[in-house]
């Protein structure tokens, strides 16, 4: 038999980290620092309003977009929030997740062998994503001399002429990074000058605990060249809804709908009808998590340096991004053994992108006794 | 009262027993002026007190609790102050307060046993001059109190690793 397999699914290397899972799901008292959402479960009016919705019978499809009084409402708290313009009519799509809306997005845009420039370090899909669209993932590495920041240097030393789009996340998981309006500004010359695309999540945006989150797309002359991703995922603690949006200029975003109509047909009509709540009431709910979450990285981030592993205030999201290289470990073996010998599971950096290198992520959306029962087993890794 | 009080407010409604060093790390701001912020809330009587939040029925020595509405004339010049001073100066009543619609006050009373608290209102409370009409609704079960729900949720369960 021949192999069935495309060329394009075999290119995406596996997953590094499938051993340390089922070495995981085998251990007992695991504290797990590994988790890529929110511990709290979703506000209990938002359900409600999921579970309502299926007693009266809305179980259907929604139009390809999404319901009409979610991109209104999406579009109202966009402009709102960060001063963005789209127009709920032709200029938002809802999406299953922001994972959908990274597919869509770089398959409405990328041409075979277009590179995009990943910065890195980066949420894992991006890449492969990229390869599925049939394009050349390109890592710009953001440095952590630089807070993880990304760079217009940097970015500028990956162009070439095959460069069509940058793919950006900030508040970044895994860093916990943010980019300031100055920050953004710098790299949308670039942008600019070398006629490249943004393709910008912001999932975290809504998790930033040194200020107002600011959108690439809200600079002069960027929101014709920005798709913008967003969600409900971890703003609402939403995961499991599975509801993201996409915006983007009205052309980009009805090749972007092609995609969309033919693979997804729509978000799931429960979770956008939650989704709606979620923008109506929620907003009280949404502050009291991050006030949780900025509370607990305060915690964390001071009790990691204390143990010695010396790792930059994260600005945002909910990830602590500590460096390992003091102990003499590689990131790989740190994480490893931790989980090995302590019970502590967390996510070697290197998953991320070289440029995670020597660090690894821990999720701090775990209660403030994990933090600190992880803290104390930590220290004993370390010291021992 | 600022943003700062606010929130040693509610990681102490939450937890009286946190600490003042995680507070100071977790709020950003000296040890020492925890302690003398809340040093403040207590001095300003924004803190009454610190106490636990106990389930009583897992106490298991059978006590009855009742949620009592009274109906009240309104002295005048005094309202409804008079009245509600005296009752709560009765051991048995561990809250009491003003509130809107059919009834006026509200009590939350405490007893060993049904017959006690019964009595307690029968005896004591109806008779005090102005109160029209009582009505005595014992506490079956407690499925939340002070925030803290009492029974027993599955956690759901996250995956322990993603990414
Ligand atoms: C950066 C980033 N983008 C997207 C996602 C997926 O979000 P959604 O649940 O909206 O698909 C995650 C989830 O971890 C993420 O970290």
């Amino acid at each position: 038999m021949r192999g069935f397999i495309s060329e394009r699914a075999q290119r995406i290397p596996p997953s590094g980290i499938r051993k340390f899972f089922d070495l995981l799901l085998t251990m007992e008292e695991v504290i797990s620092l590994g988790v890529g959402e929110p511990d709290f479960s979703t506000p209990w009016g938002v359900s409600e309003a999921g579970i309502y919705a299926i007693e009266q019978g809305h179980t259907s499809y929604t139009s390809n977009k999404g319901l009409l009084t979610l991109r209104e409402l999406v579009s109202r708290n966009l402009k709102r929030r960060y001063k963005l313009q789209y127009d709920p009519h032709e200029e938002i799509i809802i999406t299953s997740g922001v994972s959908e809306a990274v597919d869509i997005a770089l398959r409405a845009v990328v041409d075979p062998m277009d590179e995009v420039l990943v910065a890195e370090p980066s949420y894992v899909a991006y890449s492969p994503c990229v390869t599925l669209a049939g394009g050349v993932p390109v890592p710009v590495r953001c440095m952590q001399a630089d807070g993880f920041r990304l760079k217009a240097d940097m970015l500028m030393e990956q162009i070439t002429p095959r460069t069509k789009a940058l793919m950006i996340n900030f508040p970044n998981n895994p860093s916990g990074a943010v980019m300031r309006r100055q920050d953004l500004k710098e790299i949308a010359d670039v942008i600019i000058d070398h006629d490249l695309l943004v393709i910008s999540d912001e999932v975290y945006s809504e998790l930033n605990y040194s200020g107002d989150h600011t959108s690439i797309a809200s600079l002069d002359g960027m929101k014709e060249r920005t798709i913008t991703l967003n969600g409900f995922s971890k703003a609402y603690s939403m995961t499991g809804w599975r509801v993201g949006y996409l915006c983007a200029p009205a052309e980009i975003c009805g090749a972007a709908l092609k995609i969309h109509q033919y693979v997804m047909l729509c978000a799931p009509i429960m979770g956008q009808i939650a989704a709606i709540e979620a923008l109506k009431n929620g907003e009280e709910d949404k502050n009291r998590m991050v006030r949780e979450y900025r509370m607990r990285r305060n915690l964390f981030i001071a009790g990691l340096n204390r143990i010695g592993l010396s790792c930059h205030m994260p600005e945002g999201a909910f990830y602590a991004f500590p460096s390992v290289e003091s102990t003499g470990l590689d990131d790989v073996l740190f994480a490893e053994r931790l989980l090995a010998e302590k019970h502590v599971a967390v996510v070697p950096g290197s998953v991320f992108g070289e440029a995670g290198r020597d660090h690894i992520r821990c999720a701090y959306a775990v209660s403030r006794e994990d933090l600190k029962e992880a803290l104390e087993r930590m220290e004993a890794f370390i010291s021992a | 009262m600022d943003e700062t009080d606010r929130s040693i407010l509610e990681l102490l409604v939450e937890n009286a027993r946190i600490t003042d060093t995680d507070m100071a790390t977790m709020l950003g701001i000296p040890e020492g002026e925890i302690r003398s912020r809340i040093d403040r809330l207590q001095k300003e009587k924004v803190i009454r007190k610190f106490t636990a939040v106990v389930d009583w029925e897992r106490v298991g020595d059978g006590g009855v609790s009742a949620i009592i509405d009274l109906k009240v004339a309104p002295e005048r010049d005094f309202g409804y102050d008079r009245v509600a001073e005296r009752i709560s100066r009765f051991r048995q009543v561990k809250s009491l307060r003003l509130v809107s619609g059919v009834y006026d006050l509200q009590l939350h009373v405490t007893g060993k046993t049904m017959k006690e608290v019964a009595r307690f209102v029968a005896e004591q409370i109806a008779p005090i001059q102005n109160i029209r009409e009582t009505a005595t609704h014992i506490i079956m079960k407690t499925y939340k109190e002070n925030g803290i729900p009492f029974h027993e949720r599955e956690m759901a369960e996250r995956l322990p690793i993603t990414m």
